[in-house]
């Protein structure tokens, strides 16, 4: 057999100290992202949102000979829109996604028109400027002489149902956790349940933290992938946990400490090619998906990362940690009435860090 | 043994090939040209539903403005509590609707408090479609007041909603969109409606067809008889001023553009473009509305049908057309008003008795005259509906979605593929089969349940491939790990799979789970990504468990017939 990554014998726990370091650092540093550019006025948002949540409109033009940015921004402004954000199409030479901002706070106005139908006329007013008044209809070829462009797909939605539709994903991503937590929390234990969904949303936090730092766009493709990520980190996990709850059960004498790690040994090959091969087929989507799952493809690839190494460094040390601290309390309060010396002896030989002979694995890696 | 493997491979067979002609029968009888690509092509897009991201279409999202509905019943309550009340000779001061917010009022003020819990009482049975249940009254002093329920806002904007719902239905049809989608949508009081058109990639004449309100009004002007001049002021306020300052309920200011009928006043210096010429004062409420229309049709002025001479002619149901020769011909020689959507649209006297047809004049073209009387054939919507939303994708867009989205699928599969060969050699090969025939039931599954496949719904079906191969991932290594513990072949391949289960249940569940909130929380192409997931785990517990152990099965009694026992495994 070709095999990788079998007679592992790493000391995962020991590390985790450093990898709840690291994790903690990368939090920090998307949260302060976050906060500072919500912060800093006339700058960058926390999050660079999508029309989806921040309402807006998104027209994608086609032209024969696409001008450059400048320009069309230059049109853009003469035809009275403030912040429009061009963004030239990299796969395709002559498209161009236009973004226009809330044009006004109301909802309507004297002539029923509202967002939607202002954003979609004032581009292509101003765009006729620059192909001196030439616009083709969608599926009509380009006329041979001269520059034209067409309206091939618009985006837009109002700012009520932006706003609605935001809280709409915070509260599903908050519901999928909770349906997590407990259906872990009933195939297994609470602690474990606890353990899974305080990994899944570091890995979300982080992927989020990414996202503000790099300003990628925030759209409802994007909270898809979160979610999808959220199903994918819990796998891991379980995996890990599934072969830890065998082990107990095989294993009665061992600690928890060595179990936890043996588990994580034994999984390893698994885990890594499992990992890889989604991670291939989500760089493909990334690489060769086109602009509009770009975002989705990306919050994956960051997820499937995180996703795998929280499972190691995250869900496990806590689970192990927690179910510690309920030992104690368990042995504590029965050996209340006993003296202190028998009770914490015994507590302490459950603890990880007794330089018992169980740990001399840990302790052969040490040396 | 034997009669078990020949049992479970006839099964695997008849699966497979029920998913493939579920993918590949093109509804007819199958011709030459089929087994080209192009052909192919054409029968994918014929039994995939295709979403709109990808064929390419309209997604629109409307809202009912239900309040304009509820504040025009609240004045049309009071107008007939008003009438009523001057029918019985009861001695009222004013009867006037009060609408503050969400709040919908009526407010009688009679002269004296003497009879006003009779008043309270007796005169909501006067009036016509004064419901009981939608008003509570209360009086006190000299005054009544009749407050709109919550219950029957709820109710009444509902019913204004579904009202909407199907005049645009009629609109869209009359349109002749193919395959519209219109439903409800969003929560129940959001009065929203979505409409979803295929393959209509510039909807804005459309939008302007639907959102059109088409009321249409014949309305009798205050104006003395033709051959007089009609009355008619230069400003709004010269018109009210004529009224003594304020608008009784029983009339209304109008804007006219007058064109060639003769009228009295001169026109506005200060008039801006866009403005009416002139307004009139018409009498309130209509002879007759576009309720009683029986039919609307655009026809051209002359024999030469210029383009801008198209005008819309009309007929009134019977019992409209009882009320509608009554009154002409007790009124030869007014004026009457042809009023759409509040503005006037041309103001004719009366030459003779006309019992049932009418015309719409107006500097309308081929086109919005054709729009105009298909709306108002349509009827009239209940009240506006403004667009919150709006996704157009053109078809060049979407095809250009489909080709990256078969293309990455394509490569992630290939990927997968060469990784799982090279690192697990013959059962390698085992996988990939599970692997194709997943994917295969995928797609039946999707065609069999008439889901839609978005471009997030590719995107589900590489996940997927990605997730089924973690099932048969955790199979072989468990497989392997017995192996090394000294396991024999067929014992190690019924520990692997046994031991992986309960794993690969945990596992499905929990993605199924996250998925089912996606499906919930999601609109169209999310929801399609969240479909082909789940749809490509169940399979996947058939492919990567049943269809794997099979192969492995067979591979075994193969091996056995051959040499004896089986010592190893290509694994």
């Amino acid at each position: 057999m070709f095999q990788i990554l079998h007679n592992v014998n790493l000391d995962w726990l020991r590390y985790r100290k450093v990898f709840i370091l690291i994790s903690t650092a990368i939090m920090l540093a998307g949260l302060g992202s976050a906060l500072v550019r919500h912060a800093v006025p006339g700058g960058t948002e926390a999050f660079n949102l999508g029309i989806d949540f921040k309402g807006g409109t998104v027209v994608t033009a086609d032209f024969k000979q696409r001008p450059a940015p400048e320009v069309i921004r230059d049109a853009l402004h003469s035809a009275g829109v403030s912040d429009p954000i061009i963004q030239p199409v990299t796969d395709k030479e002559g498209q161009v996604l236009i973004r226009l901002p809330k044009m006004e706070t109301g909802e309507a106005n004297a002539a029923g028109e509202t967002q939607v139908d202002i954003g979609r006329k004032t581009v292509a007013r101003a765009l006729r400027t620059l192909t001196g008044d030439v616009q083709v209809e969608p599926n009509a070829p380009f006329p041979a002489e001269g520059n034209a462009f067409k309206i091939v797909g618009t985006d837009a939605v109002g700012a009520v149902a932006g706003a609605a539709l935001r809280n709409q994903a915070v509260a599903v991503t908050l519901l999928a956790l909770i349906g997590i937590l407990l259906y872990i929390g009933f195939r297994f234990e609470w602690t474990y349940g606890a353990a899974a969904v305080i990994a899944v949303f570091h890995d979300v936090l982080v992927t989020l933290g990414f996202f503000s730092i790099f300003q990628f766009e925030v759209n409802l493709t994007v909270i898809a992938a979160l979610l999808t990520l959220v199903g994918f980190s819990v796998n891991d996990t379980i995996v890990i946990f599934d072969r830890i709850r065998e082990n107990l059960r095989m294993h009665r004498r061992s600690t928890l400490y060595d179990v936890t790690n043996d588990s994580v040994n034994q999984t390893l090959s698994r885990t890594i090619i499992t990992s890889g091969l989604v991670f291939l087929s989500v760089l493909a989507m990334v690489i060769f998906g086109g602009e509009v799952l770009r975002g989705f493809s990306v919050a994956l690839l960051i997820g499937i990362i995180f996703g795998t190494y929280s499972s190691v460094a995250i869900a496990s040390p806590i689970m192990v940690w927690w179910q510690q601290r309920l030992e104690v309390g368990r042995e504590q309060s029965a050996a209340t009435g006993t003296r202190g010396g028998g009770g914490g002896t015994g507590a302490r030989a459950g603890r990880q860090q007794s330089p018992g002979a169980r740990n001399t694995r840990a302790n052969a890696a040490a040396r | 043994m034997k009669k078990n493997l020949l049992q479970r491979f006839v099964i695997i067979v008849v699966v497979t090939l029920i998913g493939l002609a579920t993918i590949l029968w093109p509804g007819r009888a199958p011709n030459a040209g089929d087994f080209t690509p192009a052909g192919l092509d054409n029968i994918l897009r014929k039994n995939i539903n295709l979403g709109l991201d990808l064929r390419g279409g309209s997604h629109l999202v409307m809202q009912v403005q239900v309040q304009d509905y509820l504040k025009r019943l609240t004045e049309g309550t009071a107008d007939g509590v008003q009438k009523a009340a001057a029918a019985q000779g009861y001695s009222v001061k004013e009867v006037k609707p009060e609408i503050n917010g969400n709040d919908y009022r009526i407010v009688l003020t009679a002269d004296d408090n003497s009879k006003i819990t009779e008043m309270r009482d007796q005169l909501p049975s006067k009036v016509n479609d004064f419901d009981a249940n939608t008003w509570t009254s209360a009086a006190s002093g000299n005054t009544v007041t009749w407050t709109m329920t919550d219950r029957a806002k709820t109710d009444l904007g509902n019913r204004a909603t579904q009202d909407a719902l199907k005049i645009i239905d009629s609109r869209i049809n009359a349109l002749g969109v193919t395959e519209p989608t219109l439903q409800e949508h969003g929560s129940s009081n959001s009065h929203q409606i979505l409409l979803q058109m295929p393959g209509i990639d510039d909807p804005e004449r459309i939008k302007d067809l639907l959102q059109s309100e088409s009321r249409l009004e014949l309305m009798k002007v205050v104006s003395p008889s033709n051959p007089s001049p009609m009355t008619t002021y230069p400003t709004e306020e010269a018109a009210r001023a004529s009224l003594g300052g304020t608008v009784p309920s029983n009339r209304r200011i109008l804007p006219y553009d007058e064109r060639n009928e003769p009228t009295s006043a001169g026109t506005n210096p200060d008039r801006k473009p866009g403005e009416p010429t002139a307004w009139v004062v018409v009498e309130n409420p209509s002879v007759v509305d576009g309720s009683e229309l029986r039919s609307a049709e655009a026809a051209s002025a002359g024999p030469t049908g210029t383009e801008e001479g198209y005008h819309i002619s009309f007929t009134l149901k019977p019992t409209g057309a009882q009320k509608f020769g009554a009154w002409t011909a007790a009124n030869v020689g007014a004026y009457m008003a042809v009023v759409l959507n509040n503005r006037v649209q041309s103001a004719p006297f009366i030459k003779s008795q006309i019992t049932d047809s009418g015309q719409i004049t107006g500097s309308f073209t081929k086109d919005s005259a054709n729009g105009l009387a298909l709306t108002l054939r349509s009827g009239a919507l209940p009240a506006k509906i403004i667009y919150l939303e709006e996704r157009t994708v053109g078809p060049s867009l979407g095809a250009d979605s489909i080709r990256a989205g078969v293309t990455a699928s394509g490569v992630g599969l290939a990927l997968v593929i060469l990784t799982m060969v090279a690192y697990y050699r013959w059962s390698g090969i085992n996988a990939v089969v599970a692997l194709l025939l997943n994917t295969v039931l995928t797609l039946a599954a999707l065609i069999v349940f008439k889901a839609t496949l978005t471009l997030p719904g590719i995107a589900g079906i590489i996940l997927g491939i990605g997730m089924a191969v973690d099932s048969n991932v955790l199979i072989f290594e468990r497989i392997r790990e017995e192996l090394r513990s000294g396991k024999t072949v067929p014992s190690a391949i019924d520990l692997g799979f046994s031991r992986a289960f309960v794993t690969i249940i945990d596992t499905h569940v929990t993605t199924i789970i996250s998925s089912l909130f996606l499906f919930v929380f999601g609109t169209g192409p999310i929801r399609g990504f969240a479909v082909t997931l789940v749809l490509g785990l169940l399979a996947n517990l058939f492919t990567a468990v049943y269809v794997s152990r099979t192969i492995f099965m067979w591979e075994l009694s193969h091996k056995q017939a051959k040499h004896g026992r089986v010592e190893t495994l290509s694994i």
